[in-house]
């Protein structure tokens, strides 16, 4: 019995535990909790597998900012759970079966296990360097187009978010300032050609005149 | 029962990880937050297969798949949500039943 293998039980069970608490939880904010404690457990069992850079960016990233805007989301919108949740289990045969299905094919595929002899270790050199630095290497030699694509993406999706939630307020008193440079003299200004008219003096009101009842 | 781990031991959690979310998108079929919760843990599951097979083969691609699934991932939970937002805002709700007005 090996240590790594009960840690690997261990997180596996809170990391399923966690997954089935995200899918049945009551309240949306119970479920992105449990959907940070399956993360969190994920990114332990990645430590199991070496992938040291990967499990810390996993906590960094998805822990760190991802559920941070998911908790953001849900506690601004006023969502009413009780009509979401009407005839919750309904379907709950048809999706057990599906799962299960998936799960059943995915076994027989494992039962005939992989040809692992033909894959080659990593050297003693590689390991000496350590993940993140082979990871490093790998990203900014081979991968470097594909890492520049990236970067377009999540520009992308910065200006995509900003665009979609940006809304005028209706009552804020602002100045449009390119409005202001683009204004010509003929906007404000109209003159205005009128004949001359000498208006008489105009008479005091004689105080004969007869008195409106 | 508590052996060495093998790579079918990862690609077992793996699997039950990503049916458990297919079970999750059909029970909340109505909530789109949860529907978009249940995508980021079938994510997960795929990572996790990379990750394993990549620590078993012994080579860095998989890793390098992993980080980009990460960045492709983030973006969409981002403009998802951000649509989300706009979603409610119009509708005042996020029940996935209410929203046809596109069928004609």
């Amino acid at each position: 019995m090996n240590t790594t293998t009960v840690l690997f039980y261990v997180f596996s069970a809170v990391l399923l535990g966690a997954a089935f608490g995200v899918i049945t939880a009551r309240s949306t904010v119970h479920a992105a909790l449990y959907l940070v404690l399956a993360f969190f457990s994920a990114a332990c069992v990645w430590m199991l597998l070496k992938a040291e850079f990967l499990a810390i960016a996993l906590v960094l990233v998805y822990v760190g900012a991802v559920m941070v805007l998911f908790l953001f989301v849900v506690m601004m919108l006023d969502i009413n759970t009780d009509s979401l949740r009407h005839n919750f289990w309904r379907h709950f045969p048809l999706a057990g079966l599906v799962g299960a299905l998936i799960a059943l094919e995915m076994t027989l595929v494992l039962r005939g296990g992989f040809d692992l002899a033909l894959a080659k270790p990593l050297s003693a050199a590689d390991l000496q360097l350590g993940n993140t630095k082979l990871l490093g290497v790998e990203v900014y030699t081979n991968y470097l187009y594909p890492l520049q694509l990236a970067a377009v993406l999540l520009l992308v999706a910065i200006i995509a978010a900003i665009a979609l939630t940006l809304r005028e307020r209706k009552d804020s008193r602002h100045m449009d300032a390119s409005q202001q440079v683009r204004a010509k003299k003929a906007d404000r200004v109209r003159l205005v050609k009128m004949d001359t008219v000498i208006e008489p003096p105009s008479t005091p009101a004689s105080p004969a005149a007869p008195e409106k009842s | 029962m508590f052996g060495t781990l093998t790579l079918s031991h990862f690609l077992s959690l793996g699997a039950i990880l990503f049916a458990l979310s297919v079970i999750g998108i059909f029970l909340n079929r109505r909530n789109l937050i949860v529907l978009l919760m249940a995508i980021e843990l079938m994510l997960l599951a795929v990572n996790l297969n990379f990750i394993a097979f990549s620590h078993y083969l012994g080579d860095m691609d998989g890793q390098v798949f992993v980080f980009f699934i990460l960045t492709v991932a983030a973006a969409e939970s981002a403009i998802g949500l951000a649509i989300l937002v706009v979603l409610f805002r119009n509708r005042e709700s996020i029940n996935v039943q209410e929203l046809d007005s596109l069928k004609g």
